[in-house]
Protein backbone atom coordinates (compact mmCIF):
# COMPACT_ATOMS: atom_id res chain seq x y z
CA UNK A 1 0.00 0.00 0.00
CA UNK A 2 2.68 2.23 0.82
CA UNK A 3 5.90 1.38 -1.09
CA UNK A 4 9.01 3.90 0.30
CA UNK A 5 11.66 3.88 -2.61
CA UNK A 6 15.02 5.43 -1.51
CA UNK A 7 13.67 8.22 0.78
CA UNK A 8 16.04 11.11 1.57
CA UNK A 9 15.44 14.40 3.70
CA UNK A 10 18.37 16.80 4.16
CA UNK A 11 18.27 20.09 6.08
CA UNK A 12 21.15 22.16 4.52
CA UNK A 13 23.82 20.08 4.61
CA UNK A 14 22.68 17.52 7.00
CA UNK A 15 21.27 13.89 5.80
CA UNK A 16 18.94 12.75 8.33
CA UNK A 17 17.09 10.05 6.34
CA UNK A 18 19.78 8.16 3.76
CA UNK A 19 18.12 6.39 1.36
CA UNK A 20 15.31 4.96 2.71
CA UNK A 21 13.27 1.46 1.10
CA UNK A 22 10.29 -0.34 2.62
CA UNK A 23 6.55 -1.47 1.88
CA UNK A 24 4.17 -1.63 4.05
CA UNK A 25 1.20 -3.56 2.97
CA UNK A 26 -2.53 -3.22 4.55
CA UNK A 27 -3.20 -5.11 7.48
CA UNK A 28 1.10 -4.00 8.70
CA UNK A 29 1.66 -2.98 11.95
CA UNK A 30 4.81 -1.69 11.66
CA UNK A 31 6.95 -0.20 14.50
CA UNK A 32 9.86 1.99 13.76
CA UNK A 33 12.75 1.76 16.61
CA UNK A 34 15.74 4.10 17.52
CA UNK A 35 18.23 6.27 19.43
CA UNK A 36 17.07 9.66 19.30
CA UNK A 37 18.05 11.91 16.54
CA UNK A 38 18.26 8.74 14.17
CA UNK A 39 15.71 10.01 11.62
CA UNK A 40 13.00 8.01 13.09
CA UNK A 41 10.63 10.76 13.62
CA UNK A 42 11.28 12.39 10.28
CA UNK A 43 10.59 9.56 8.39
CA UNK A 44 7.86 8.81 9.74
CA UNK A 45 6.51 12.75 8.97
CA UNK A 46 8.08 12.91 5.75
CA UNK A 47 5.48 9.70 4.78
CA UNK A 48 2.24 12.29 4.38
CA UNK A 49 4.90 14.76 3.47
CA UNK A 50 4.74 17.05 6.93
CA UNK A 51 8.40 17.39 5.84
CA UNK A 52 8.97 17.34 2.21
CA UNK A 53 11.11 14.76 1.19
CA UNK A 54 14.07 16.18 -1.01
CA UNK A 55 14.34 12.91 -2.89
CA UNK A 56 12.63 9.75 -3.74
CA UNK A 57 9.77 8.74 -4.03
CA UNK A 58 6.61 7.68 -1.85
CA UNK A 59 4.16 5.43 -3.50
CA UNK A 60 0.71 5.64 -1.79
CA UNK A 61 -2.13 3.78 -3.04
CA UNK A 62 -0.59 4.44 -6.71
CA UNK A 63 0.34 8.22 -6.85
CA UNK A 64 3.96 8.96 -5.87
CA UNK A 65 2.92 11.77 -3.06
CA UNK A 66 6.60 13.01 -2.88
CA UNK A 67 6.02 14.95 -6.08
CA UNK A 68 5.22 18.44 -5.29
CA UNK A 69 2.94 18.58 -8.08
CA UNK A 70 0.24 16.10 -6.58
CA UNK A 71 -2.38 18.25 -4.32
CA UNK A 72 -1.14 16.37 -1.17
CA UNK A 73 -3.99 17.26 1.05
CA UNK A 74 -6.36 14.60 -1.34
CA UNK A 75 -3.33 11.89 0.03
CA UNK A 76 -3.50 13.04 3.81
CA UNK A 77 -7.10 12.73 3.98
CA UNK A 78 -6.61 8.43 3.82
CA UNK A 79 -3.35 8.87 5.89
CA UNK A 80 -4.32 9.60 9.12
CA UNK A 81 -1.60 11.35 11.69
CA UNK A 82 -1.06 10.75 15.87
CA UNK A 83 1.37 13.37 17.58
CA UNK A 84 3.47 13.31 20.74
CA UNK A 85 1.87 16.25 21.53
CA UNK A 86 -1.74 15.34 20.93
CA UNK A 87 -2.16 18.03 19.14
CA UNK A 88 -5.96 18.60 19.27
CA UNK A 89 -7.50 21.94 18.08
CA UNK A 90 -7.79 23.66 21.37
CA UNK A 91 -10.49 26.70 20.26
CA UNK A 92 -12.58 23.55 19.43
CA UNK A 93 -14.82 21.03 21.80
CA UNK A 94 -13.95 17.27 21.46
CA UNK A 95 -16.92 16.61 18.90
CA UNK A 96 -15.84 19.36 16.89
CA UNK A 97 -12.31 18.17 17.13
CA UNK A 98 -13.54 15.02 15.62
CA UNK A 99 -16.13 16.22 13.18
CA UNK A 100 -14.32 18.83 11.44
CA UNK A 101 -12.21 17.22 8.97
CA UNK A 102 -14.90 14.61 7.85
CA UNK A 103 -17.75 18.09 7.00
CA UNK A 104 -15.13 19.91 5.91
CA UNK A 105 -13.88 17.65 2.96
CA UNK A 106 -18.14 16.61 2.69
CA UNK A 107 -18.69 20.40 2.19
CA UNK A 108 -16.21 21.64 0.02
CA UNK A 109 -17.15 18.45 -2.17
CA UNK A 110 -20.63 19.36 -2.60
CA UNK A 111 -19.48 22.86 -2.87
CA UNK A 112 -17.46 21.88 -5.98
CA UNK A 113 -20.09 19.70 -7.31
CA UNK A 114 -22.87 22.86 -7.05
CA UNK A 115 -20.19 25.29 -9.24
CA UNK A 116 -20.02 22.53 -11.74
CA UNK A 117 -23.71 21.97 -12.07
CA UNK A 118 -24.04 25.55 -12.49
CA UNK A 119 -21.80 26.60 -15.70
CA UNK A 120 -23.03 22.83 -16.58
CA UNK A 121 -26.63 24.48 -16.27
CA UNK A 122 -25.30 27.71 -18.19
CA UNK A 123 -23.92 25.71 -21.02
CA UNK A 124 -27.13 23.56 -21.58
CA UNK A 125 -28.81 25.88 -22.74
CA UNK A 126 -26.75 26.47 -25.52
CA UNK A 127 -26.28 22.34 -26.19
CA UNK A 128 -28.87 20.32 -28.18
CA UNK A 129 -27.82 17.25 -25.99
CA UNK A 130 -28.34 18.67 -22.47
CA UNK A 131 -25.49 17.38 -20.22
CA UNK A 132 -25.97 15.44 -17.34
CA UNK A 133 -25.44 17.71 -13.73
CA UNK A 134 -23.96 15.95 -10.82
CA UNK A 135 -25.37 14.63 -7.84
CA UNK A 136 -25.90 17.35 -5.16
CA UNK A 137 -26.04 14.48 -2.26
CA UNK A 138 -26.90 15.84 1.24
CA UNK A 139 -27.76 19.18 2.59
CA UNK A 140 -25.24 20.66 4.94
CA UNK A 141 -27.57 19.79 8.03
CA UNK A 142 -27.64 16.28 6.87
CA UNK A 143 -23.51 16.27 6.71
CA UNK A 144 -23.11 17.89 10.21
CA UNK A 145 -25.37 15.47 11.99
CA UNK A 146 -23.98 12.15 10.23
CA UNK A 147 -20.63 13.53 10.98
CA UNK A 148 -21.69 14.15 14.88
CA UNK A 149 -23.60 11.04 15.34
CA UNK A 150 -20.95 9.38 13.40
CA UNK A 151 -18.06 11.23 16.09
CA UNK A 152 -20.32 10.08 19.04
CA UNK A 153 -20.03 6.79 18.10
CA UNK A 154 -16.48 6.73 17.83
CA UNK A 155 -16.30 8.63 21.44
CA UNK A 156 -18.69 5.84 22.72
CA UNK A 157 -15.79 3.11 21.97
CA UNK A 158 -13.25 5.06 23.88
CA UNK A 159 -15.74 5.67 26.77
CA UNK A 160 -15.60 9.62 26.43
CA UNK A 161 -19.30 10.55 25.16
CA UNK A 162 -19.40 12.56 28.16
CA UNK A 163 -16.94 14.87 27.05
CA UNK A 164 -18.18 15.43 24.03
CA UNK A 165 -18.89 18.93 24.35
CA UNK A 166 -16.01 20.02 26.96
CA UNK A 167 -12.44 21.64 25.10
CA UNK A 168 -9.66 19.46 25.17
CA UNK A 169 -8.01 21.83 28.07
CA UNK A 170 -10.19 19.70 30.65
CA UNK A 171 -9.41 16.49 28.87
CA UNK A 172 -5.81 14.51 30.49
CA UNK A 173 -3.14 13.20 28.90
CA UNK A 174 -4.55 9.91 28.03
CA UNK A 175 -7.95 10.95 27.35
CA UNK A 176 -5.81 13.86 24.62
CA UNK A 177 -4.30 10.87 22.95
CA UNK A 178 -7.37 8.90 23.01
CA UNK A 179 -9.45 11.31 21.44
CA UNK A 180 -6.63 12.52 19.12
CA UNK A 181 -6.69 8.47 17.72
CA UNK A 182 -10.34 8.90 17.12
CA UNK A 183 -10.17 12.45 15.41
CA UNK A 184 -7.93 10.20 12.35
CA UNK A 185 -9.74 7.22 12.47
CA UNK A 186 -13.38 9.72 11.71
CA UNK A 187 -11.86 10.26 8.57
CA UNK A 188 -12.01 5.98 7.61
CA UNK A 189 -7.69 6.62 6.90
CA UNK A 190 -6.28 3.72 5.13
CA UNK A 191 -3.07 4.31 7.71
CA UNK A 192 -2.27 5.58 10.88
CA UNK A 193 1.06 7.10 11.38
CA UNK A 194 1.70 7.16 15.04
CA UNK A 195 4.25 9.73 16.18
CA UNK A 196 5.76 8.50 19.86
CA UNK A 197 2.07 8.40 20.96
CA UNK A 198 3.09 7.59 24.25
CA UNK A 199 6.31 9.26 25.06
CA UNK A 200 4.20 13.07 26.42
CA UNK A 201 2.15 10.48 28.69
CA UNK A 202 1.83 9.80 32.08
CA UNK A 203 3.07 6.03 32.98
CA UNK A 204 -0.13 5.23 34.82
CA UNK A 205 -2.02 6.53 31.11
CA UNK A 206 0.31 4.65 28.39
CA UNK A 207 -1.71 1.88 29.37
CA UNK A 208 -5.23 3.18 27.90
CA UNK A 209 -3.21 4.59 24.63
CA UNK A 210 -1.82 0.93 23.96
CA UNK A 211 -4.83 -0.57 24.62
CA UNK A 212 -6.92 1.36 21.92
CA UNK A 213 -4.22 0.64 19.43
CA UNK A 214 -4.05 -3.07 20.10
CA UNK A 215 -7.69 -2.85 19.53
CA UNK A 216 -6.71 -0.97 16.35
CA UNK A 217 -4.36 -3.60 15.18
CA UNK A 218 -6.86 -6.45 15.98
CA UNK A 219 -9.57 -5.37 13.60
CA UNK A 220 -6.90 -4.78 11.16
CA UNK A 221 -5.83 -1.45 10.38
CA UNK A 222 -2.68 -0.54 8.59
CA UNK A 223 -0.36 0.94 10.89
CA UNK A 224 2.93 2.41 11.01
CA UNK A 225 4.27 3.42 14.77
CA UNK A 226 7.70 4.99 16.07
CA UNK A 227 7.58 4.36 19.67
CA UNK A 228 10.07 3.56 22.61
CA UNK A 229 7.33 0.94 23.88
CA UNK A 230 9.33 -2.44 23.24
CA UNK A 231 6.96 -4.24 24.68
CA UNK A 232 4.02 -3.02 22.93
CA UNK A 233 6.12 -3.60 19.58
CA UNK A 234 7.42 -7.22 20.20
CA UNK A 235 3.54 -7.90 21.36
CA UNK A 236 1.67 -5.92 18.47
CA UNK A 237 3.95 -5.44 15.51
CA UNK A 238 4.45 -8.00 12.52
CA UNK A 239 7.48 -5.63 11.45
CA UNK A 240 10.04 -4.42 13.63
CA UNK A 241 12.32 -1.44 11.92
CA UNK A 242 15.67 -0.19 13.36
CA UNK A 243 16.75 2.97 11.96
CA UNK A 244 19.51 4.51 13.07
CA UNK A 245 21.69 7.47 11.37
CA UNK A 246 19.03 7.78 8.76
CA UNK A 247 19.12 4.39 7.58
CA UNK A 248 17.33 1.33 8.45
CA UNK A 249 20.16 -0.80 9.37
CA UNK A 250 17.31 -4.07 10.25
CA UNK A 251 14.12 -4.92 9.33
CA UNK A 252 12.06 -8.33 10.55
CA UNK A 253 9.09 -10.14 12.65
CA UNK A 254 9.67 -9.21 16.46
CA UNK A 255 10.49 -12.26 17.85
CA UNK A 256 13.87 -12.76 15.41
CA UNK A 257 14.52 -8.96 15.54
CA UNK A 258 14.44 -9.16 19.80
CA UNK A 259 16.04 -12.45 20.25
CA UNK A 260 18.18 -12.84 17.15
CA UNK A 261 19.48 -9.35 16.21
CA UNK A 262 21.89 -9.34 13.75
CA UNK A 263 23.27 -5.66 13.26
CA UNK A 264 25.78 -4.81 16.21
CA UNK A 265 24.13 -1.53 16.36
CA UNK A 266 20.95 -3.13 17.13
CA UNK A 267 22.46 -5.51 19.71
CA UNK A 268 24.31 -2.78 21.37
CA UNK A 269 20.82 -0.43 21.22
CA UNK A 270 19.17 -3.44 22.51
CA UNK A 271 21.49 -4.41 25.04
CA UNK A 272 21.11 -0.83 26.55
CA UNK A 273 16.97 -0.16 26.24
CA UNK A 274 16.06 -3.95 27.20
CA UNK B 1 -8.30 78.09 47.01
CA UNK B 2 -10.16 81.11 46.45
CA UNK B 3 -7.85 81.11 43.58
CA UNK B 4 -9.02 77.83 42.17
CA UNK B 5 -12.78 78.90 42.37
CA UNK B 6 -11.88 81.71 40.55
CA UNK B 7 -10.17 80.02 37.64
CA UNK B 8 -12.77 77.20 37.75
CA UNK B 9 -15.91 80.07 37.16
CA UNK B 10 -13.29 81.74 34.79
CA UNK B 11 -13.06 78.58 32.90
CA UNK B 12 -16.53 77.81 32.74
CA UNK B 13 -18.02 81.10 31.34
CA UNK B 14 -15.01 80.41 28.65
CA UNK B 15 -16.52 77.05 27.96
CA UNK B 16 -20.32 77.65 27.87
CA UNK B 17 -20.75 81.50 27.76
CA UNK B 18 -17.86 82.02 24.63
CA UNK B 19 -18.71 78.27 22.89
CA UNK B 20 -15.68 77.09 24.37
CA UNK B 21 -17.22 73.88 23.73
CA UNK B 22 -17.69 73.97 20.12
CA UNK B 23 -13.99 73.70 19.68
CA UNK B 24 -13.56 71.04 22.13
CA UNK B 25 -16.44 69.05 20.57
CA UNK B 26 -14.43 69.72 17.21
CA UNK B 27 -11.59 68.46 19.12
CA UNK B 28 -12.72 65.63 20.03
CA UNK B 29 -14.66 64.47 17.42
CA UNK B 30 -11.64 64.68 15.54
CA UNK B 31 -9.36 62.89 17.86
CA UNK B 32 -11.42 59.97 17.81
CA UNK B 33 -12.12 59.99 14.03
CA UNK B 34 -8.17 59.66 13.63
CA UNK B 35 -7.73 57.40 15.74
CA UNK B 36 -10.63 55.45 14.93
CA UNK B 37 -9.74 55.46 11.36
CA UNK B 38 -6.25 55.21 11.95
CA UNK B 39 -6.59 51.93 13.70
CA UNK B 40 -9.04 50.72 11.30
CA UNK B 41 -6.67 51.60 8.48
CA UNK B 42 -3.90 49.99 10.73
CA UNK B 43 -5.60 46.45 11.20
CA UNK B 44 -6.54 46.13 7.33
CA UNK B 45 -3.05 46.95 6.28
CA UNK B 46 -1.99 45.11 9.59
CA UNK B 47 -3.69 41.89 8.50
CA UNK B 48 -2.14 42.13 4.22
CA UNK B 49 1.52 42.77 6.13
CA UNK B 50 0.62 39.57 8.52
CA UNK B 51 -0.49 37.60 5.90
CA UNK B 52 2.87 38.27 3.55
CA UNK B 53 4.54 37.56 6.88
CA UNK B 54 3.36 34.10 7.74
CA UNK B 55 2.80 32.24 4.26
CA UNK B 56 5.13 29.80 3.55
CA UNK B 57 7.63 31.21 1.41
CA UNK B 58 8.63 28.51 -1.16
CA UNK B 59 7.96 30.68 -4.08
CA UNK B 60 9.21 33.94 -5.49
CA UNK B 61 6.53 36.24 -5.36
CA UNK B 62 5.79 35.85 -1.70
CA UNK B 63 9.33 36.36 -0.88
CA UNK B 64 9.33 39.77 -3.16
CA UNK B 65 6.50 40.92 -0.58
CA UNK B 66 7.95 39.63 2.58
CA UNK B 67 11.35 41.90 1.59
CA UNK B 68 8.60 45.10 0.84
CA UNK B 69 6.68 44.38 3.90
CA UNK B 70 10.18 44.71 6.28
CA UNK B 71 11.11 47.64 4.87
CA UNK B 72 7.97 49.14 5.13
CA UNK B 73 7.59 48.09 8.47
CA UNK B 74 11.27 49.14 9.20
CA UNK B 75 10.10 52.78 7.89
CA UNK B 76 7.26 53.49 10.07
CA UNK B 77 8.59 51.87 12.75
CA UNK B 78 11.78 53.94 12.64
CA UNK B 79 10.64 57.25 12.40
CA UNK B 80 8.69 59.51 14.97
CA UNK B 81 5.30 59.50 14.07
CA UNK B 82 5.40 63.44 14.61
CA UNK B 83 8.45 63.49 11.62
CA UNK B 84 5.99 61.30 9.57
CA UNK B 85 3.23 63.97 9.47
CA UNK B 86 5.07 66.75 8.90
CA UNK B 87 6.84 65.13 5.83
CA UNK B 88 3.73 64.14 4.49
CA UNK B 89 1.81 67.03 4.75
CA UNK B 90 4.81 70.12 4.03
CA UNK B 91 6.51 67.71 1.50
CA UNK B 92 5.40 64.77 0.08
CA UNK B 93 1.62 66.05 -0.76
CA UNK B 94 2.97 69.75 -1.90
CA UNK B 95 5.72 67.62 -4.36
CA UNK B 96 2.70 65.38 -5.38
CA UNK B 97 0.37 68.11 -6.05
CA UNK B 98 -2.41 66.56 -4.06
CA UNK B 99 -4.76 68.45 -1.76
CA UNK B 100 -5.27 66.87 2.09
CA UNK B 101 -6.57 68.89 4.65
CA UNK B 102 -4.65 68.19 8.67
CA UNK B 103 -7.21 65.83 9.61
CA UNK B 104 -7.20 63.82 6.54
CA UNK B 105 -3.48 63.32 6.48
CA UNK B 106 -3.07 63.17 10.36
CA UNK B 107 -5.97 59.68 9.50
CA UNK B 108 -3.40 58.29 6.49
CA UNK B 109 0.02 58.95 8.38
CA UNK B 110 -1.59 56.92 11.73
CA UNK B 111 -3.00 54.43 9.97
CA UNK B 112 0.23 53.34 7.43
CA UNK B 113 1.41 54.14 11.17
CA UNK B 114 -0.27 51.80 13.33
CA UNK B 115 -0.66 49.24 10.69
CA UNK B 116 3.17 49.10 10.78
CA UNK B 117 2.73 47.87 14.56
CA UNK B 118 -0.31 45.92 14.53
CA UNK B 119 1.39 43.71 11.79
CA UNK B 120 3.95 42.74 13.93
CA UNK B 121 1.08 42.18 16.85
CA UNK B 122 -0.75 40.23 14.70
CA UNK B 123 2.38 38.32 13.18
CA UNK B 124 3.99 37.90 16.61
CA UNK B 125 0.16 36.70 18.09
CA UNK B 126 -0.18 33.91 14.97
CA UNK B 127 3.52 32.70 15.58
CA UNK B 128 2.29 32.34 19.36
CA UNK B 129 0.15 29.35 18.35
CA UNK B 130 1.76 26.05 18.70
CA UNK B 131 3.20 25.14 15.85
CA UNK B 132 1.21 21.41 16.16
CA UNK B 133 -2.40 23.14 15.92
CA UNK B 134 -1.17 23.86 12.34
CA UNK B 135 0.31 20.60 11.44
CA UNK B 136 -2.63 18.93 12.98
CA UNK B 137 -5.21 20.54 10.63
CA UNK B 138 -2.74 19.98 7.61
CA UNK B 139 -2.46 16.21 9.08
CA UNK B 140 -6.10 15.96 8.21
CA UNK B 141 -6.27 17.27 5.08
CA UNK B 142 -7.07 20.60 5.55
CA UNK B 143 -5.70 23.48 2.88
CA UNK B 144 -2.92 25.91 4.66
CA UNK B 145 -5.84 28.52 3.92
CA UNK B 146 -8.69 26.25 6.06
CA UNK B 147 -5.57 25.35 8.90
CA UNK B 148 -5.28 28.96 9.41
CA UNK B 149 -8.64 30.30 9.19
CA UNK B 150 -10.20 27.26 11.27
CA UNK B 151 -7.81 26.41 13.77
CA UNK B 152 -4.88 28.91 14.40
CA UNK B 153 -6.34 32.37 13.67
CA UNK B 154 -9.24 31.44 16.44
CA UNK B 155 -6.72 30.87 18.97
CA UNK B 156 -4.50 33.33 17.86
CA UNK B 157 -7.17 36.66 18.49
CA UNK B 158 -7.14 36.06 22.04
CA UNK B 159 -3.39 36.84 21.96
CA UNK B 160 -3.55 39.69 19.34
CA UNK B 161 -6.52 41.52 21.12
CA UNK B 162 -4.62 42.85 24.28
CA UNK B 163 -1.82 44.16 22.42
CA UNK B 164 -3.83 45.23 19.46
CA UNK B 165 -6.13 47.56 22.19
CA UNK B 166 -3.32 48.84 23.32
CA UNK B 167 -1.84 50.48 20.25
CA UNK B 168 -5.06 51.57 19.78
CA UNK B 169 -4.91 53.14 23.87
CA UNK B 170 -1.53 54.23 22.53
CA UNK B 171 -2.68 55.76 18.98
CA UNK B 172 -5.40 57.83 20.80
CA UNK B 173 -2.66 59.40 22.71
CA UNK B 174 -0.25 60.07 19.91
CA UNK B 175 -3.17 62.18 18.08
CA UNK B 176 -2.19 64.54 20.29
CA UNK B 177 0.30 66.08 17.71
CA UNK B 178 -2.22 66.37 14.89
CA UNK B 179 -1.43 70.38 15.78
CA UNK B 180 1.55 70.01 14.27
CA UNK B 181 -0.29 69.44 10.79
CA UNK B 182 -2.79 72.41 11.48
CA UNK B 183 -5.70 69.76 12.64
CA UNK B 184 -8.05 71.05 15.16
CA UNK B 185 -8.09 68.16 18.25
CA UNK B 186 -8.54 68.20 22.14
CA UNK B 187 -5.33 69.84 22.65
CA UNK B 188 -5.77 72.85 20.29
CA UNK B 189 -9.65 73.37 21.64
CA UNK B 190 -8.36 73.66 24.81
CA UNK B 191 -5.08 75.45 24.11
CA UNK B 192 -7.99 77.93 22.78
CA UNK B 193 -9.83 77.99 25.47
CA UNK B 194 -6.72 78.80 28.25
CA UNK B 195 -4.88 81.40 25.89
CA UNK B 196 -8.55 83.30 25.40
CA UNK B 197 -8.79 83.58 29.41
CA UNK B 198 -5.30 83.97 30.21
CA UNK B 199 -6.09 80.39 32.26
CA UNK B 200 -4.24 77.36 30.92
CA UNK B 201 -4.60 74.97 34.62
CA UNK B 202 -7.96 74.18 34.45
CA UNK B 203 -8.47 73.24 30.71
CA UNK B 204 -5.43 71.15 30.52
CA UNK B 205 -6.39 69.40 33.66
CA UNK B 206 -9.98 69.13 32.02
CA UNK B 207 -7.79 67.78 28.67
CA UNK B 208 -6.17 65.43 30.99
CA UNK B 209 -9.31 63.77 32.29
CA UNK B 210 -10.94 63.58 29.03
CA UNK B 211 -8.14 61.44 27.59
CA UNK B 212 -8.30 59.26 30.92
CA UNK B 213 -11.91 58.59 30.67
CA UNK B 214 -11.55 57.66 27.38
CA UNK B 215 -8.99 55.22 27.80
CA UNK B 216 -10.87 53.95 30.53
CA UNK B 217 -13.87 53.05 28.12
CA UNK B 218 -11.51 51.43 25.72
CA UNK B 219 -9.49 49.31 28.60
CA UNK B 220 -12.81 48.19 29.64
CA UNK B 221 -14.15 47.40 25.96
CA UNK B 222 -11.12 44.79 25.67
CA UNK B 223 -11.93 43.39 28.37
CA UNK B 224 -15.70 42.09 27.55
CA UNK B 225 -14.20 40.85 24.73
CA UNK B 226 -11.23 39.52 25.64
CA UNK B 227 -13.99 37.37 28.17
CA UNK B 228 -15.86 36.19 25.52
CA UNK B 229 -12.77 34.61 23.72
CA UNK B 230 -11.60 33.27 26.51
CA UNK B 231 -14.77 30.27 26.14
CA UNK B 232 -12.03 27.49 25.07
CA UNK B 233 -9.49 28.18 28.22
CA UNK B 234 -12.21 27.97 30.83
CA UNK B 235 -12.43 24.54 32.67
CA UNK B 236 -16.26 23.60 32.69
Amino acid sequence: MIDVINLEKHFGDKNVLDGINVKIEKGDIMVVIGPSGSGKSTFLRCLNCMEDPTGGQIIFNGVDIADPKVDINLHRRHMGMVFQHFNLFNNKTVIENIMLAPVYVARSERRKAKHKNFWIGVANVFRKEKKEKYPIGQSVAEIKSEAREKGMKLLERIGLEDKADVYPSTLSGGQKQRVAIVRALAMDPDVILFDEPTSALDPEMVGEVLDLMKQLAKEGMTMIIVTHEMGFAREVANKVVFVDEGQILESAPPKEFFENPKHPRLKEFLSKVL
Amino acid sequence: MSGLSAKIDKFIEMFIDYKGYVKVLEGLSNTLLIAVLGLLIGIVIGTLIATVRVVPKYKRLPRVLNRFCSFYVALFRGTPVVVQLLLAYYVILPLAGGHMTGVETAIMIFGLNSGAYASEIMRGGIQSVDAGQLEAGRAVGLSFSTSMFKIVIPQAVKNILPTLGNEFIALIKDTSVVSFVGATDLYVAFNYIGSNSYEFMVPYIVMALIYVVMVLLITLMIKLMERRFAKSDRRN
